[in-house]
């Protein structure tokens, strides 16, 4: 079969989705598949027409990849690929429409605002700032509202971090979202199809939670997948993993990242593709359930030739 | 005979997590130090050809004629090519260290030949030195900021680094003085201080003559050996040449790096390390269990270029070169950068040290700078702890005129929209004016960024 791999592109997360790229290539090429390698630019609509393959790889991260640009354009051009659909993933890529979609479907995530930037410099959303402070407490989590990889992402401890924090994140985004900060473990459940795989517990051994440095670096985070759950605890998680990747409309796969506590799961995010590299939490939970790399990413093609999403 | 098979597949299947788990026990404790960076991730961007990079720290070598790199490895080929293509000894050519000698002589030093090492790159220089005098837990003290690829070389020997602020005239030495006295009522001496007196990487400031001749004499009291890093002092576009710290000290405390790369070719990576014979002895060892020699080849392109006697016009041509880039910087920057940035500067070398208000992490604004096609280094690579948030370092040697004035008025505005957006957050409502050309002198430190 002749499998073109999409990379790299122009997002942020460049250098992860070349590296996941990577990868998944040298499983296609074991797997006997023949492999057209795309670094994603201006021309890859005409290449893909020219070369007209059987099937896309879609194997970039962030902005243009992941929110349901390049997708669109596979859907008008006929060509099945991988991982969830345009509109599935523009949904999961803006984390401000994903916790609306999350919430309305009544499951649990923290409580949050979102801002653009013209409400703050043309509206005057500052002096609102005091109000929602209050609502949320302290300490609060500033997101900018599409991103990936925790770029961008900060903390406020008190009321006279929160500007700066708002200024960090809107260097990545137009739109950011202040969010209680739900502290418990820090779990990811990745879904095949619409098959959860084993729940990893990312264990940050040093430093700061949800750093962006931590996540690529081998040493820093321990993993424990399977994650130490009770059979309770395990059903709960994957029960709302499973209900937040149907609400999204996710189909092939997605990563949900949660918080598990005493209250429960709270859901915060959902990774249309998630990273394949050598530290990605995907392909752990897949080895972890006795697929391998090669298994892995030969069902991922599977799915997107006989879409059977959970719909 | 039989066939050899063929093999099945062109690359090594990469490891899957349980590898990773299985060789993770097997790493070295150093490697827990060493350690690739989120913002490495983000000048995988820099690659993209519509991205104006003024993050790297390249020589124009476009300059050099190639009708004369032809000439010169040609002449090599005919006449020594089975010497030219054998291993040389650890410590170098002597032709090479005459070069060397020519080199330093123009900045006033007078090494003995025996007393010099070559070496593959200055880099490997530092390498060594760290490799030489470091165990774990050994304090190392360098500037702040400091040269960024020191810091990766001294945490991979487990050193304990501790940074000394810089202002405009280089490392402050109180500071210095201060921080040797604590260290040696905890009973810590030590190994080595590191500098890059003239023209420094990443701040573009100059030590000055009171403060070289005063850590020079530290270093003599104090019985610790400094490390004088210098790759750019011929690089000068004004102001008056500093004796290195080596020529002051006689080269009883001071151990001296230089190298080819940025008045030659960074690319033959021929550097040196003029040490006291017992350290250069070590030095040597070190060297010959790194890599036995540096390159032949390259030693007997040196030779032929000095052969030359033009090296020298070379610099000239490059100083007129870079200083014309800077002065095009410093116009831009005063052009495009808000009022409430200040930068350093420099009177040489590759870099311009910016500092922005306190609020702004150029960390993050390297993202939005990204989306506006434009790279600079974010100054957090300068520090082992995580301070320098505020600042970036800006090359103006591997650009084009037309690159740094576009690289620079993209980077002005997306730091003007940050400067904006804190002001409405904070009801401030600042409306950022560009720096004036009245502006007075330029601070190239803020106190804040000192705390």
């Amino acid at each position: 079969m002749k499998v073109a791999v999409l990379k790299g592109g122009r997002s942020l997360e460049r250098g992860v989705s070349l590296r996941s790229g990577a990868r998944v290539e040298d499983a296609l090429e074991r797997l006997g598949h023949e492999l057209l390698p795309i670094d994603v630019g201006s021309d890859l609509v005409k290449r893909l027409v020219a070369e007209g393959p059987d099937v896309a790889f879609v194997a970039m991260h962030g902005i243009g990849g992941e929110d349901g640009t390049v997708q669109e354009l596979l859907e008008i051009l006929g060509i099945p690929f991988t991982g969830p659909s345009a509109a599935a993933c523009a949904r999961c890529m803006d984390k401000v429409q994903a916790k609306d979609a999350i919430d309305e479907a009544g499951l649990p995530t923290p409580d949050w605002f979102a801002f653009n930037q013209t409400a703050f410099r043309e509206f005057g959303a500052a002096d609102a700032l005091g109000r929602l402070e209050q609502t949320l407490g302290f300490p609060l989590v500033v997101k900018p509202s599409r991103g990936g990889s925790s770029l961008g992402v900060k903390f406020a401890r008190s009321p006279g971090e929160v500007p700066q924090a708002l200024v960090s994140a809107f260097s990545y985004d137009d739109r950011v979202l202040l969010e209680r900060f739900v502290d418990g473990r820090e779990l990811a459940v990745s879904i095949l199809g619409d098959k959860p795989l084993p729940v990893v517990e990312a264990i940050l051994l040093e430093g700061d939670r949800y750093d962006f440095e931590a996540r690529y670096e081998i040493g820093r985070t321990r993993f424990a997948c399977p994650a130490e759950l009770s059979s309770e605890e395990e059903r709960a998680v994957t029960e709302a993993a499973l209900d937040t990747y149907r609400a999204l409309g996710c189909s092939g796969f997605a990563r949900i990242d949660l918080i598990l506590n005493d209250e429960g799961p709270w859901l915060l995010e959902a990774n249309a593709i998630p990273g394949l590299t050598d530290t990605s939490l995907l392909p752990q939970a897949a080895e972890s359930a006795g697929l391998s790399f090669e298994a892995l990413v030969e069902r991922i093609l599977d799915l997107a030739l006989t879409p059977q999403g959970v719909s | 005979m039989a066939e050899v098979p063929e093999p099945t597949h062109r690359r090594r299947s990469h490891a899957g997590t349980r590898d990773l788990e299985r060789y993770a026990g097997l790493f070295a404790e150093r490697t827990t130090v060493m350690r690739s960076s989120a913002m490495r991730d983000l000048m995988a961007i820099t690659a993209r050809p519509e991205v104006i990079s003024l993050a790297g720290g390249l020589p124009d070598t476009s300059t050099f004629p190639p009708q004369s790199f032809a000439a010169q490895m040609t002449r090599i080929a005919q006449e020594s090519a089975a010497e030219a293509l054998q291993y040389g000894p650890t410590e170098g050519f002597e032709e090479t260290k005459d070069c060397i000698l020519e080199v330093m002589g123009a900045e006033g030093m007078l090494p003995d030949p025996d007393d010099i090492i070559v070496t593959t790159g200055g880099q490997q220089g530092i390498d060594l030195v760290t490799k030489t005098l470091v165990d774990p837990s050994d304090v190392v003290i360098c500037e702040a900021p400091t040269y960024p690829g020191a810091v990766p070389v001294f945490c991979s020997y487990q050193a304990d680094v501790v940074q000394v602020e810089c202002d405009e005239d280089g490392m402050d030495v109180d500071v210095l003085e201060q921080l040797l006295g604590e260290l040696r009522s905890e009973g810590r001496r030590p190994k080595f201080i590191y500098s890059v007196p003239s023209f420094q990487n990443p701040a573009g400031v100059t030590m000055s003559f009171e403060r070289r001749q005063r850590l020079v004499e530290l270093a003599r009291a104090n019985e610790i050996l400094v490390v004088e890093d210098n790759p750019y002092g011929l690089l000068r576009y004004g102001g008056e040449p500093m004796p290195p710290l080596y020529q002051l000290d006689g080269g009883d405390f001071v151990i001296y790096i230089g190298t080819f790369s940025k008045i030659l070719s960074p690319g033959i990576r021929l550097g040196w390390t003029v040490a006291p014979p017992p350290v250069l002895e070590k030095i040597g060892l070190g060297k010959q269990a790194t890599d036995l020699c540096t390159s032949t080849l390259t030693q007997y392109f040196v030779r032929e270029y000095f052969a030359e006697r033009r090296w020298q016009h070379y610099i000239d041509d490059l100083v007129e070169i870079y200083r014309e880039r800077r002065d095009i910087m410093i116009e831009a920057l005063r052009n495009h950068f808000p009022a409430e940035a200040t930068w350093t500067e420099p009177d040489g070398g590759l870099f311009i040290w910016a500092t922005l208000p306190d609020y702004i992490d150029t960390s993050d604004l390297l993202a939005k700078a990204l989306r506006a096609d434009v790279a600079f280094v974010p100054g957090q690579a300068a520090y082992v702890d995580g301070r320098g948030r505020h600042s970036m370092r800006l090359n103006f040697s591997g650009v084009t005129a037309e690159e740094i004035r576009e690289g620079v008025r993209r980077i002005g505005e997306v730091i003007s929209e940050q400067v904006e957006l804190y002001g409405t957050l904070t009801g401030e409502h600042r409306v950022p004016e560009p720096a004036q050309e009245e502006k007075p002198n330029v601070v190239p430190f803020r106190k804040a960024e000192g705390a």
